[in-house]
C-alpha cells in the first residue's frame, strides 16, 4: 500500500534545540503545587486536570504534541498514514519496561483502547472512528477508521489516550483495581508515595527507556487547599513550581517580580482554555439573535482582560482558540460598544425580563468576573440577577438548561473536531449532561459544516470548511465567547525546561533538569 | 450508672440511626450530581459515560434501595466506598483522622486552658484594666474570621520572621524521625492550633468569667470565706469547681464538633484532616465519603455527649444520674 510517511523525530530535536544550548545537569528535587487534590491517579479512570497533571510522568500516550500541534514520538517511534487516509500505522518503541519490570507491546496498546473505550468519555468519541485495531507484531499498532478522520493523529497526547498495563488490568474490576492509587506506567518518573492531603511522591525511573532522562531525582506535589497559602508556599520557598491556574490571578504580577523567578504562558497550546457565557438559545429573550448579539456588544471583555486577568490572555473572536488549527479571526466582530447594545435591545423588544446569571464557582477571579459581567450588562438595561452555587449545584443547572446566562470554559484539545464542534452541533444537545451543546443551538448548515470538515481532506479542504463554520457561529452567537484564558506557570528559574510540549506542565517534568 | 451508661449507649445508637437517615436524604437534596460532576472534570459527558458513573455510584437504584444498601452496611460498620477517591470510606476517613485531632485536641487543650484561666483572672479581678484587657483581647479572636487570623499569622511568623512553617503537617522530604520529627509536627501544629484554639478560648473565658462572678455572690462563698480560708482557695475549690458546670457544658458541645469543626483552618494551612476531606466530599457529591464523616461526627457529638454527662458527676457531686 502506498504510504505518505510522517516522522515526528527530528521534530523532537528541533523543538528542545534552544534548551541544548546548556547542558542539563542530573539529580535534584521539585515541589510543584497540585491543586486541587487528585482524586486517583489512575489516568485511564479519572481524567481531570490535577490527574493529569502527576499522572502525565507516570503513564504516557503513544505520541506528545509540539507548541505548534505537531505530533511527537512518544511511545510510538514513527507512524504512517495510508493514502486513503484511514489506516494509521505506528511502529512502537522496543526495550520500553513497565514500572514493575514487565515489558511493554502492543498488546497494552490493544487493551488500553478496549479499556478507554468504556472509561474515558474523550477517548470513547475519538475511538467511534475505529473501524479495527491490529497488533501485527508486539511493536506494531495498526488503527482503520472507518472514513478519514482529520485529527486523528491528535488524540493520542497522555491525558486524551494514556497506555496502561494489560497485565495489572485485565481480568480485574478496573474501578476497585488497588493499582488506581499506586499506578504503574511506562513514563519517566514512578509512583512513590501518597500521603492523602499532604503531598504525592514521584521518584525517578532508572530504568526509563530515553537514556540520561528523567534528569530530576524526584518530584513532590504539595496539596495546598487555599490559594493565598499557595502564594505563600511559593514566596517562602517552599514550592518551586506553581503549574498554571495554581495562584489567584491578582498574585501573579506580585510573584512574578520576586528574585530568580521566571514566568512562561507556554504549555497551554494543546488545550487553549477558551472562556465563554453559555447564553440559553431556547427560552426568554435570549433566544433572540440580536439580544445575543447585544450581550457580545454589552461586554467590556478588554476590561476583564486587563482588570481582572491581570493582563493574561486574549480577547476572543469567535468559537475557536487562536492557537488551535484552522483558527480565523476574518469574522464579524463584536467591539464593546454598550450604544450599539441598547439599540439591539430596543430592535428585539427586550422589556426588562430578568435574566438569571450562574457565575463560576472557581474561586475570586471568576466571582470578580461575574460581577463585572452582571454591571456590563445592567448598564446596558438588562435585567440580571445573580444565582449563587458551588460547581456541582451549578452543573446540574447548566445541565438541565435551567439557566438563562452561565460562565464557564472549556478546552479546545488542538482540533475544531475535538473540542469546538461538540458545543455547537444540534446531535450533541442532550438535557442532563454538560460541556456538550446546552445553550440549545440548531442550525443544520452548522451540522453540516462540523460533520465534513472532520472527514474532508487534505487539510486546505478542512481549513475552508471551518473558515466558514466560525462566520456562521460569531453571526448567530449561539453562546457569548470571552476570553482565550492564559495560565501562566511561576517557576523558579533555575527549573529548566520545565515545558517543552504544547501540553506543557501535564506532559511530565521528563526533559526538567535543575540548575543547581 | 452502669444501666445509665446502657440506657444512654442504646438511645445514642437510636438517634444515630435517625441522623444517618436523615443525612442521607439530606445530601440528595441539594442540587448536583456526583456523576456529572466527575463527567464535567473529565472534560466530556455523554450520555454512556454519565449512565455508567451512576451505576458506578449505585445512583440508578431507587431510593429506598440505597437507603437500605446503606444503612445495612453501617449496621456492620462499613461506611461504603467512595467511587470519586476509589478507596473505603472509612481507610480515608482513618487517614487523616489522626490529623485532624491532634490539631482539634491540641486547639481544645489551649481553648480550655487559656479561656479558664483568662476567665478566673477576670473574675477575680473584675472591673479593673485586667478585665476589660483580657475580654478585649478575648473578643478580638473571637470577632476576627479565623481564615483572616490564619493568613495574618502565616504574613507574620512564616513570610516575614521565617519563625514557623506555613503550611502542611510536617517538612515534606525531610524523612525526619523520632523527636526530630515531634518537633517537626509541633513546628507545623503552633499557628493552626493557636488559630483555632484563640478563636474557642473567647467563649470560655467569657463563661467562667461570667459563671465565676455569679457564684461568687452565693452564700456558700460568704460562709467559706466567714470560715477564714485563703482566697486562693476559695476561689479554686469552692467558687471555679461550682462555676465550672456551664463551661463543660460548653466543652461537651465544642468537642463533639473536634472531627469536623476545623474545615477553614485546615484548608488554609494544608492540614490533612477530615475537615478537608468532608469540604471536598461536599463539592464533588461523593455522597458515600460525606455521609461516612457525618457518621463519625455525629457518632463522636453522642459520646462526648455521654462523658460531659459523666464529668458532671465528677464536677458536681450532687448531680445523681438519672435512668
Amino acid at each position: 500500500m502506498p504510504k505518505r510517511v510522517l516522522l515526528g523525530l527530528l521534530l523532537a530535536c528541533g523543538l528542545t534545540a534552544p534548551a541544548l544550548a546548556q547542558e542539563p545537569k542530573t539529580g535534584g528535587v521539585i515541589n510543584a503545587v497540585i491543586q486541587p487534590e487528585p482524586p486517583g491517579l489512575m489516568l485511564a479512570m479519572v481524567q481531570n486536570g490535577p490527574v493529569q497533571m502527576v499522572s502525565g510522568n507516570i503513564f504516557e500516550g503513544l505520541l506528545r504534541y509540539s507548541p505548534k500541534l505537531e505530533p511527537l514520538p512518544e511511545l510510538a517511534e514513527s507512524w504512517s498514514v495510508s493514502e486513503d487516509a484511514k489506516t494509521y500505522t505506528f511502529k512502537l518503541r522496543k526495550g520500553v519496561t513497565w514500572h514493575d519490570g514487565k515489558p511493554f507491546t502492543a498488546a497494552d496498546v490493544l487493551f488500553s483502547m478496549e479499556m478507554l473505550k468504556q472509561t474515558h468519555a474523550r477517548a470513547r468519541t475519538n475511538l467511534a472512528q475505529v473501524d479495527k485495531i491490529e497488533t501485527p507484531d508486539d511493536y506494531t499498532v495498526v488503527f482503520t477508521l472507518k472514513q478519514p478522520f482529520g485529527p486523528f493523529l491528535g488524540i493520542f497526547e497522555v491525558g486524551s489516550m494514556p497506555i496502561v498495563p494489560k497485565h495489572l488490568y485485565e481480568g480485574t474490576d478496573w474501578k476497585t483495581n488497588p493499582y488506581n492509587n499506586a499506578p504503574v506506567g511506562t513514563g519517566p518518573f514512578m509512583f512513590k508515595e501518597w500521603q492523602k492531603g499532604s503531598f504525592i511522591r514521584l521518584v525517578k525511573n532508572p530504568n526509563y527507556y530515553e537514556k540520561g532522562k528523567p534528569y530530576l531525582d524526584e518530584i513532590y506535589w504539595q496539596i495546598i487547599p487555599d490559594a493565598a497559602a499557595r502564594s505563600v508556599a511559593y514566596e517562602t520557598g517552599k514550592v518551586d513550581v506553581l503549574p498554571g491556574g495554581s495562584v489567584e490571578n491578582f498574585d501573579v504580577p506580585r510573584l512574578s517580580k520576586l528574585k530568580d523567578t521566571c514566568v512562561t504562558g507556554a504549555g497551554w497550546e494543546f488545550f487553549s482554555p477558551l472562556a465563554w457565557l453559555w447564553l440559553n438559545n431556547r427560552q426568554g429573550p435570549l433566544a433572540d439573535k440580536r439580544v445575543r448579539q447585544a450581550v457580545m456588544y454589552a461586554i467590556d471583555r478588554d476590561f476583564a482582560k486587563d482588570v481582572i486577568w491581570n493582563g493574561l490572555g486574549k480577547v476572543a473572536t469567535g468559537p475557536s482558540a487562536s492557537t488551535i488549527k484552522f483558527y480565523t479571526d476574518d469574522v464579524p466582530k463584536y467591539p464593546y460598544n454598550p450604544a450599539k447594545a441598547k439599540a439591539l435591545l430596543k430592535e428585539a423588544g427586550y422589556k426588562g425580563e430578568k435574566i438569571r446569571l450562574l457565575p463560576l464557582a472557581y474561586g475570586e477571579t471568576w466571582q470578580r468576573w461575574g460581577e463585572a459581567v452582571k454591571q456590563n450588562l445592567q448598564d446596558v438595561g438588562m435585567n440580571i440577577e445573580t444565582i449563587a452555587t458551588d460547581v456541582a449545584g451549578g452543573n446540574q443547572k447548566i445541565g438541565d438548561w435551567d439557566y438563562d446566562i452561565a460562565f464557564t470554559y472549556l478546552y479546545q484539545y488542538g482540533d475544531p473536531a475535538l473540542g469546538v464542534g461538540r458545543n455547537y452541533i444540534s446531535s450533541n444537545i442532550a438535557k442532563g449532561q454538560v460541556f456538550n451543546n446546552v445553550e440549545g443551538y440548531s442550525n443544520p448548515e452548522i451540522d453540516k459544516l462540523f460533520a465534513d470538515g472532520a472527514t474532508a481532506t487534505p487539510d486546505s479542504k478542512r481549513k475552508e470548511i471551518y473558515d466558514k463554520a466560525q462566520k456562521i457561529l460569531v453571526e448567530d452567537v449561539p453562546v457569548a465567547w470571552m476570553l482565550e484564558l492564559q495560565f501562566p506557570t511561576i517557576t523558579r528559574c533555575k527549573v529548566k525546561n520545565l515545558i517543552t510540549t504544547g501540553i506543557g506542565v501535564n506532559d511530565g517534568f521528563k526533559d526538567a533538569w535543575l540548575d543547581k | 450508672m452502669l444501666s445509665f451508661v446502657a440506657q444512654r449507649v442504646v438511645k445514642g445508637v437510636i438517634v444515630l440511626l435517625a441522623i444517618v437517615v436523615l443525612n442521607f436524604f439530606l445530601i440528595r437534596l441539594a442540587p448536583g450530581d456526583p456523576a456529572i460532576v466527575m463527567a464535567g472534570e473529565a472534560g466530556a459527558s455523554d450520555q454512556i459515560f454519565v449512565k455508567q458513573l451512576r451505576e458506578k455510584f449505585g445512583l440508578d437504584k431507587p431510593l429506598p434501595e440505597q437507603l437500605f444498601i446503606y444503612v445495612k452496611g453501617v449496621a456492620t460498620l462499613d461506611l461504603g466506598f467512595s467511587f470519586r477517591q476509589q478507596a473505603p470510606v472509612a481507610r480515608l476517613i482513618g487517614e487523616r483522622l489522626p490529623a485532624t485531632l491532634l490539631l482539634t485536641l491540641t486547639a481544645f487543650a489551649i481553648s480550655l486552658v487559656l479561656g479558664i484561666l483568662f476567665g478566673t483572672f477576670a473574675a477575680r479581678f473584675a472591673g479593673t484594666f485586667l478585665d476589660t484587657g483580657i475580654t478585649v483581647f478575648a473578643l478580638i479572636f473571637y470577632a476576627m474570621p479565623i481564615f483572616w487570623v490564619a493568613l495574618m499569622g502565616i504574613l507574620l511568623f512564616s513570610v516575614t520572621m521565617d519563625w514557623l512553617p506555613s503550611f502542611g503537617y510536617e517538612t515534606v522530604g525531610a524523612n525526619l524521625t523520632g523527636l526530630a520529627h515531634a518537633v517537626d509536627v509541633a513546628k507545623h501544629l503552633i499557628m493552626p492550633a493557636m488559630t483555632l484554639g484563640l478563636f474557642f478560648m473567647a467563649t470560655y473565658t467569657r463563661m467562667t468569667r461570667a459563671s465565676m462572678l455569679e457564684v461568687k455572690r452565693l452564700d456558700f462563698v460568704k460562709t467559706a470565706r466567714a470560715k477564714g480560708l485563703a482566697d486562693a482557695v476559695i476561689q479554686r475549690r469552692h467558687v471555679l469547681r461550682n462555676a465550672l458546670l456551664p463551661v463543660v457544658t460548653l466543652a461537651g458541645v465544642h468537642s463533639g464538633t473536634l472531627i469536623g469543626g476545623a474545615v477553614i483552618t485546615e484548608t488554609v494551612f494544608a492540614w490533612p484532616g477530615i475537615g478537608r476531606l468532608m469540604y471536598d466530599a461536599l463539592l464533588q457529591r461523593d455522597y458515600n465519603l460525606l455521609l461516612g464523616v457525618f457518621v463519625i461526627c455525629s457518632a463522636m457529638v453522642l459520646i462526648f455527649n455521654l462523658i460531659t454527662d459523666l464529668v458532671y458527676r465528677l464536677v458536681d457531686p450532687r448531680i445523681e444520674y438519672a435512668t
